[in-house]
């Protein structure tokens, strides 16, 4: 069965944000306790990060290569040890979570701190058979295009690399 | 080595979009103009147009500030045009990290799939 089944590509006509959805068959404890808790976060995020979120508080991660393909995770190894940091927004128990971060701030000896940021909010909802996640990224309006088109050069390996990464879950798809 | 107009134009389609969120349809129109026409002046872009020259002097400019169109000096005009490549980029931008998060909900997933379906649990 292919995985994007259960997945939307929202967005196509806004290009403020971007949003997923996806079909969680786990209880909602489960989704909420890997999206809020920041060891769990980071383990399918791809990020380690210093301490726990709350409301506010300025996290400081770093980028921890793939366990999914030891390949893909040897060609990511420039990118180990990056730092990120994110401030996070809102968490509303086993319904919402939400923080703000700059996508692709990678580029090192740029100062980001003046650049506008994207808000992440990943809300959670109970139907039949699971919990639908929705992520929504919002705020891509205000990242000016030269930012991007930088961004983009700087990272095009590390998304090529993703890309495998995807490949690698849909060919293993049941 | 400028790109033929005919690819340019389905740029511009496949670009439609980031323009539509730039909420005027004037803007979206002279981007047509200018990707079909090449360098322009804005006696050009106005002609047959029932917007006025200092209306389309005012999208452009707040365009030229957000990277989609620059200006030259010809003569006693300027010449606008398209910056095609940054319109590629910023919808480029956006595709990668739609696949990006494609990716990290996957690794979600399974993450929480797999727990869900041990005997233990």
């Amino acid at each position: 069965m292919q995985p994007f089944d259960n997945m939307q590509l929202r967005g196509c006509m806004n290009t403020d944000r971007i949003e997923k959805k996806i079909l969680l068959r786990a209880p909602q404890s489960r989704v909420w306790r890997a999206i809020s808790d920041a060891a769990e976060f980071g383990t399918w995020f791809g990020m380690k990060f210093e301490g726990q979120f709350a409301p506010g508080a300025l996290m400081r991660g770093v980028i921890v290569p793939t366990k999914v393909d030891p390949d893909v995770a040897r060609k990511q190894k420039p990118y180990e040890g990056k730092p990120v940091e994110i401030t996070i927004d809102r968490i509303e128990p086993e319904s919402l979570f939400s923080f703000r971060w700059h996508p692709y701030a990678i580029e090192p000896g740029v100062d980001y701190s003046a650049e506008p940021t994207t808000l992440v909010a990943f809300t959670l909802a109970p139907l039949a058979d699971g919990i639908e996640l929705t992520v929504t990224e919002s705020g891509f309006d205000s990242i000016p295009l030269d930012r991007r088109a930088k961004a983009f050069a700087a990272n095009d390996g590390g998304w090529t690399l993703q890309m495998k990464n995807l490949e690698k879950y849909t060919s293993h798809a049941q | 080595m400028r790109n033929s107009s005919q690819h340019a134009a389905r740029e511009v389609q496949a670009s439609a979009h980031l323009f539509a969120a730039l909420g005027d349809e004037t803007r979206l129109r002279l981007v047509i103009s200018l990707s079909d026409g090449g360098p322009m002046s804005i006696t050009k872009l106005t002609s047959g147009s029932r917007i006025t020259r200092q209306a389309i002097t005012k999208h452009l400019r707040v365009m030229e500030q957000s990277g989609l169109v620059k200006s030259t000096r010809h003569g006693r005009e300027s010449l606008w045009e398209l910056e095609e490549q940054r319109l590629v980029e910023a919808r480029r931008y956006l595709d990668t990290i739609s696949r990006q998060w494609d990716a990290a909900l996957l690794r979600l997933r399974d993450l929480v799939e797999k727990d869900n379906s041990s005997p233990n649990s």
